[in-house]
């Protein structure tokens, strides 16, 4: 087994759950209706829960703790898809991202459950089951908000065409995609976004809102090798503002 | 002599933190337990990856088998047994459903949302119920409101 490919890939993927993860718990106090409140807070906790988990594997393969991981990184040193870490925005814009991102997460652990890592396959069972709520929710609104009034409908169409270039990032494919493959650790980004385009066309065929041409659309890349937003570094400096205060701190 | 019998009915004492009627054994997140001489394993595993009650769980049951004068006690927490919602026993789906919680659908059930959409109220058990949001005030639950009762419930969400 490569074990740097291995570690790169849970990198990204916890990096990924973590500022989004992030992001979501911005609405909370915040949503646009109590429900929605609860649901973006929900998904926080089960998005940070998840890196959590992802990064004490990481951990067990001679990482430093999950605490250190998190905090005390700068942003050339995430991993994570500028996509999760676009601000907020309005909530057509994070409905929008949460739909884009869920609907490819979802696959992602799928396809890791059948990893040649057992660890990794074990857990990808697990959080494959608990995203099943949010890719949920995420299509429940979309459907709703995507067919309902001429406002609903031109929002969430121009947070879909701002969002999808970024969207695509997500699958720029790792220096070890050829490895990860054949060692049957991870089926890779081409496989994943291949399914991903599928799920997205399903759900917007079912709204009257239009997907823009694939293939005119340029992948916003780079996060994956670190190089960020300008977004990104003020989103840890708030996350680990505590922590860095004292970071021998007991809790 | 110790056996695995007399661990699991102590174990019975520890309670889930979020529903002080719910053993951690009737919730299906103890998957194993062995003994060797004096040393007790223990495995578990979380509901939900999230969830925040696990230390205190460990804790928990570190301090009540101590109590019985067990105090080599490892824990460890895994995910090769996955725990999901089919794991709550029949006195666990009872318990809930006594505190004022629905016991979560075979999620056999669980291939869309209509299984959410009207859940059985465990006040009235009638099912003219309505679906208000499949996230609530932990992780693992749902908000419900019985049409019948005029009131709201949670249900344990079927994982």
């Amino acid at each position: 087994m490569n074990e740097t490919a291995l570690k790169e890939l849970l990198y990204k993927i916890a990096d990924d759950q973590l500022i989004l993860g992030h992001r979501n718990s911005e609405w909370t106090g915040f949503g646009p209706l109590l429900e929605e409140d609860i649901a973006f807070s929900s998904m926080a906790q089960d998005k940070v829960g998840q890196s959590y988990a992802l990064y004490q594997m990481l951990q067990t393969l001679s990482e430093k703790d999950p605490d250190t991981v998190a905090f005390m990184r700068n942003s050339d040193q995430f991993h994570n898809s500028i996509l999760v870490e676009l601000p907020n925005g309005e909530y057509d814009f994070s409905l929008i991202r949460h739909f884009l991102y869920d609907t490819a997460e979802a696959i992602r652990f799928e396809m890791l459950s059948e990893s040649s890592y057992q660890p990794l396959a074990d857990i990808s069972k697990k959080i494959r089951a608990e995203l099943r709520y949010h890719t949920l929710h995420a299509n429940t609104w979309v459907k709703q908000l995507g067919s309902a009034t001429e406002e609903s409908i031109s929002r969430l169409q121009r947070s879909l065409d701002l969002a999808m270039p970024y969207a695509l990032g997500m699958f720029e494919e790792s220096p070890y995609e050829k490895e990860l493959i054949s060692s049957k650790i991870f089926g890779g980004e081409k496989e994943l976004k291949d399914r991903w385009v599928k799920k997205v066309e399903t759900i917007i065929a079912q709204t009257q809102l239009n997907l823009p041409d694939w293939k005119t659309l340029q992948p916003v890349t780079g996060g994956r090798a670190g190089k960020h937003s300008e977004y990104l570094q003020p989103l840890l400096d708030e996350m680990s503002e505590v922590f860095k205060i004292d970071p021998t701190a007991e809790w | 002599m110790l056996t695995r019998e007399q661990v699991y009915t102590w174990l019975e004492e520890v309670k889930d933190p979020e529903i002080p009627v719910l053993s951690l054994v009737d919730l299906g997140v103890i998957t194993d337990v062995q003994i060797t001489a004096n040393d007790v394993f223990i495995e578990m595993t979380p509901t939900f990856v999230g969830c925040p009650a696990l230390d205190f769980m460990k804790q928990d049951i570190h301090e009540t088998l101590s109590r019985h004068g067990v105090d080599r006690v490892t824990i460890e927490v895994t995910f090769r047994k996955a725990w999901n919602s089919d794991l709550i026993t029949e006195k666990g789906k009872a318990a809930l459903k006594k505190f004022g919680l629905a016991p979560p659908p075979s999620r056999e059930l669980f291939t869309e949302l209509d299984v959410l959409e009207h859940a059985a109220c465990p006040r009235c058990n009638g099912t003219d119920t309505e679906l208000r949001n499949t996230f609530g005030p932990t992780l693992c639950r749902s908000i419900h409101y019985c049409n019948t009762c005029r009131e709201a419930f949670e249900q344990f969400k079927p994982l």
